[in-house]
């Protein structure tokens, strides 16, 4: 029944830098089809920072801890990743506020927080083929489910499902935003790396309330 | 010390370029490149971003402008978080190179930060209000005029970036020698000296006037009192 706390939040980094790790060549690969192929050692380096980062426990809330990923990851991602990525962290550690632990209402609140820093900077709606049509059927499933009174873990799970789901959907499409948008038709049939590692962002987030 | 500019782009030797080139026609404006990551790779730096904005800053305000998506958005990210707040900070996606020229010698002739934003987002693709075309509509009235240049230096940076300005202040759309007189760059591709003849034409309502400020301005170097 207990929310989850600034360890959730360090859990989440922790699981999300060794996500990001293992399928470092993976996101690299869909970036280099349909972008410019530093996707996956720009969010290593990234989240090998913001790990760093929070490890000393100093942050004490929730948005503390999210805050602290998001300066680290604007400064150091690089590529567009950095500011859109840092933009989502920084929202959802505005939404978590000064909360000591956050329910399942609140995790929904801060998903859908991270999910229009994201619009906000990159102006992609979704269709565009891009982190957004990751970002928005796991906000809207995360409302349904924290509507329904699901605890903040299964929130999260349902969330990091409609992700996958949404990172998958992306291959079909055209797209209209970022660097892939100069391909055209070639984009067709690739997956969007920044939905993918949004997905796994999420799963990340969905492991680190499964296992408290 | 008036605004600031700041060029962002994936490659350092296009922002160092775009200094460079800038330069020639704005040399006192201040410039700064933030191109490339820290490592010298291609990409964007929030650290160099700000460091350069942090150089220009006077307190009249800045204007960064970039190339590719992620130069804006990490600009935009600067503007949203630097501590502490630049006043006046604009982040304009416009042409890099064009809208950067365009910038550069509007702050270096003085104008406000929201001037150098416009010159900046323009670029070479001014706006062109009330231009009649076939069948547009109501006729608009019409003027031109002859000046004798009087600028001994020519119609430099900082005389064209004077009658760009003006000609924006009228609905009516004046060109000057065939070329859009709101377009800074095409009036420096003019390479106008002193004492060479300047057709000035205009279409608009306040056409007349527009072409005696303009014939004002050119003949005597001065705008009208």
């Amino acid at each position: 029944m207990a929310g989850l706390t600034a360890d959730w939040a360090r859990d989440w980094v922790r699981l999300a830098a060794a996500s990001v790790a293992e399928h470092r060549a993976e996101l690299g690969a869909l970036d280099r089809d349909i972008g410019d192929g530093d996707h996956g050692e720009n969010l290593d380096r990234g989240f090998t920072a913001a790990l760093a980062k929070v490890q000393d426990g100093a942050a004490g809330t929730p948005g503390a801890v999210l805050r602290l990923v998001a300066t680290t990851l604007i400064s150091t991602v690089g590529g567009a990743a950095g500011p859109l990525y840092g933009t989502a962290f920084l929202k959802a550690a505005e939404a978590a506020g000064d909360a000591d632990t956050l329910d399942g209402p609140a995790v929904a609140a801060l998903l859908a927080a991270a999910r229009d820093g994201i619009v906000l900077r990159g102006r992609a709606e979704p269709g565009d083929k891009t982190m957004v049509d990751a970002w928005s059927p796991a906000v809207d499933a995360a409302a349904a489910a924290a509507a329904g009174g699901a605890e903040p873990a299964e929130v999260l799970r349902e969330a990091a499902r409609a992700a996958g789901e949404g990172a998958a959907a992306t291959e079909p499409l055209v797209a209209r935003k970022g660097r892939a948008s100069y391909l055209g038709e070639r984009a067709v049939g690739h997956r969007d790396p920044g939905a993918a590692s949004s997905a796994l962002l999420l799963a990340a987030a969905a492991e680190a309330a499964g296992s408290r | 010390m008036g605004v600031g500019l700041v060029f962002v782009s994936h490659s350092a030797a296009i922002a160092d370029g775009l200094v460079e080139l800038a330069r020639q026609m704005a040399p006192d404006a201040a410039l700064a490149a933030a191109g490339g990551t820290e490592e010298g790779r291609i990409g964007t730096s929030y650290e160099r971003i700000e460091a350069a904005v942090r150089q220009v800053d006077s307190g009249d305000g800045v204007v960064v402008l970039g190339d590719l998506g992620s130069a804006i958005m990490t600009a935009e990210a600067v503007a949203d978080l630097i501590d502490p707040p630049v006043v006046a900070l604009r982040v304009v996606d416009g042409p890099l190179v064009e809208g950067g020229v365009a910038a550069a010698v509007a702050a270096q002739a003085g104008a406000d930060v929201d001037a150098v934003a416009r010159a900046a987002a323009r670029g070479t693709d001014p706006e062109e209000p009330n231009l009649a075309g076939p069948g547009s509509g109501a006729p608009d009235d019409s003027a031109e005029a002859v000046a004798e240049l009087a600028d001994p230096d020519g119609l430099h940076a900082r005389p064209a970036a004077e009658l760009v300005r003006l000609a924006a202040t009228f609905d009516a759309a004046v060109r000057v020698n065939g070329v859009d007189a709101r377009s800074l760059l095409a009036i420096l591709g003019l390479g106008l000296r002193q004492g060479a003849e300047v057709r000035i034409t205009a279409r608009g309502s306040d056409a007349a006037t527009a072409v005696d400020a303009v014939q004002t301005l050119l003949s005597t170097g001065r705008p009208e009192v």
